[in-house]
């Protein structure tokens, strides 16, 4: 594995030195390596969005460091700049950003930033506008006639037809219908198959980080409490309950299942259920 | 037969289109009763109307055609606006849109003040609304630095403390973390059962509808489905094809009815979804 973003010893204050000082990171330590799809869940306040804001030179660490392909991003201006490029935010709601009179103009608005040619930029959107897809007939709409879902969609295109290496995503499917959810996650997936990108999301929703990520960070009381697969941390049930978090429901089940009295393995998956009970189920029929 | 609260009937309700375009109708004849003390839950997909329904509740929008009566009360009728909406109370999604004041309990105080109540009810009100919801300790706090879940809280005691006789949740939970998706669910149904009020909850979480008394599913603009969570959440078949879907447990014995097993789809909840497999398995 390819390591790409690195955070070392990171240290967040909001309002040092008055009375609202608050410490949002504490000693945060981890590494995104290329092509990986890693979830962050954790409570409100648990520091979930100030450490999306380091990640691409938003926010300036109170101390530790923040470093893309091995250099620290706040080595000069330069290289902040490039790090705001080579990592893309997405944030919670993003479709109330949305701002032009075409749905075209307004995924063309990052590349333009980046000084790209015009066929660039042109190649850049149409691509954008396929992961997610919004239609060539939508392109030239006005985003504001377009679903929430949909609007969404070209909010994330806007980001993505900057080429992100690594994509950062708050939220991205809160509010939607268990189909938008499913379409977005899809669209979020494609994009990093197509580009080898690496992917960082935050989610409240347990199911869909045990269905998409290869690896979750927990993040409690400004601290990283867990940085391992979902498999790992959904088996420690209890302590992320106490957390203000939960597991999945399937697990819930399987849990339910070992109470019973039935020695069955961590599962977090329905895909994985489906297939354990199966097996299960045939064992006995041929004993 | 209990009471009906609310009431639509012939329901017709229809958007002007922006700048020339056709007009959105959402519905053309939508009929929909809600019993008093029941606890409902609304599902659909995005822009399947349910918003635009709920909305309805509270004569924030009024009917193009049909009728909407809250407590036998005429929604259109401007001389009982205030009638209805002392009745029908809303929280939405997004809890830093509907907190306006510094103080929790000054939120809390904002509708009954504005009902014009004398100041020891509303003093009596507002302790009492925050207890219900658990946030009495945060009374003196500054609303900005809560969590989600305890902003919605307070939306919520702000609502309760007009005393309604029904609340209606857009999307409550939508915005929050597992812990206070919980205790905004469970303080709604806490309301319901002991203080007997009304609730209509909107949701995209099917756990959160699993828990309601009936679930009424909206598609496009009318009712595709109504019953008990059980009755609607088995059938499964209609929901995928409607763009929705059932609470995980359901999920899992569908997916293993589709390979050719034999489970019954009625399970909402994970631990009876476990002893219903435990039984199977060892059949």
């Amino acid at each position: 594995m390819e390591p790409i973003l690195q955070v070392k010893d990171l240290n967040y204050v909001y309002s040092a030195g008055t009375p609202f000082e608050h410490r949002a990171l504490e000693n945060v330590n981890f590494t995104l390596n290329r092509g990986e799809f890693v979830g962050i869940i954790g409570h409100t306040g648990s520091g979930k969005s100030t450490l999306m804001q380091q990640l691409n030179g938003l926010l300036k660490p109170t101390s530790g460091q923040v470093f893309l392909d091995g250099v620290d991003i706040w080595t000069d201006k330069k290289t902040t700049r490039q790090a705001r490029f080579r990592v893309g935010l997405v944030f919670q709601y993003p479709e109330y950003q949305l701002f032009e009179e075409t749905v075209y103009k307004d995924i063309a608005f990052g590349p333009q930033n980046m000084g790209l040619s015009q066929e660039e930029i042109h190649r850049r959107v149409l691509e954008a506008a396929g992961f997610v897809g919004i239609t060539q007939r939508q392109l030239q709409a006005s985003p504001f006639d377009l679903s929430g879902g949909q609007k969404r969609r070209v909010a994330i295109a806007g980001v993505i037809a900057m080429e992100p290496e690594v994509l950062i995503l708050d939220e991205p499917t809160a509010g939607l219908d268990p189909i938008g959810r499913a379409e977005i996650l899809g669209n979020i997936e494609s994009y990093r198959k197509a580009k080898n990108a690496t992917i960082m999301m935050v989610s409240h929703s347990m199911e869909d980080v045990a269905r998409m990520t290869d690896r979750l960070l927990v993040l409690y009381g400004s601290h990283l409490a867990m940085d391992a697969p979902p498999a790992q941390v959904f088996a420690r049930a209890q302590e992320l309950v106490d957390m203000g978090l939960n597991i999945p429901q399937v697990t819930q089940i399987f849990l339910c299942l070992r109470e019973l009295g039935l020695d069955v393995e961590n599962v977090y998956t329905r895909e994985q259920a489906v297939s354990l009970l199966r097996r299960m189920k045939e064992e006995r029929v041929h004993a | 037969m209990k009471e009906e609260i609310i009431s639509a009937e012939h329901l017709a309700f229809r958007y002007q289109g922006m700048d020339g375009a056709p007009d959105v109708t959402v519905f053309e004849n939508l009929n929909l009763a809600i019993e008093e003390g029941s606890f409902t839950a609304v599902l659909g997909t995005n822009g399947c109307g349910k918003s635009t329904l709920a909305k309805h509740f509270n004569s924030i929008l009024l009917p193009t055609g049909g009728k909407v009566y809250v407590c036998g009360l005429d929604t259109s009728d401007p001389d009982r606006l205030m009638a209805v909406r002392r009745n029908v109370g809303m929280v939405f999604q997004n809890p830093d849109n509907q907190i306006v004041a510094n103080v929790v309990e000054e939120d809390v105080a904002f509708g009954p003040e504005n009902l014009g109540i004398a100041s020891p009810e509303i003093r009596r009100r507002v302790d009492v609304a925050l207890k219900q919801v658990g946030m009495y300790e945060y009374r003196e706090h500054a609303p900005h630095l809560l969590s989600g879940g305890q902003k919605q809280r307070i939306a919520i005691a702000g609502v309760i403390a007009m005393e309604p006789k029904c609340i209606v949740l857009d999307e409550p939970t939508a915005m929050l973390d597992p812990q206070g998706r919980r205790d905004v669910i469970d303080t709604v149904k806490r309301l319901n059962k002991e203080k007997g009020i009304t609730v209509v909850l909107i949701t995209h979480h099917m756990d959160e509808a699993a828990q309601a008394d009936r679930v009424v599913v909206l598609d496009k603009g009318t009712v595709a489905a109504d019953g008990t969570p059980r009755e609607v959440f088995s059938q499964v078949k209609l929901l995928h094809d409607m763009g929705l879907a059932a609470p995980e447990s359901v999920e899992l014995c569908w997916a293993m009815d589709q390979l050719g097993y034999d489970l019954p789809l009625t399970m909402l909840e994970p631990k009876e979804c476990a002893q219903v497999l435990y039984d199977w398995l060892k059949a």
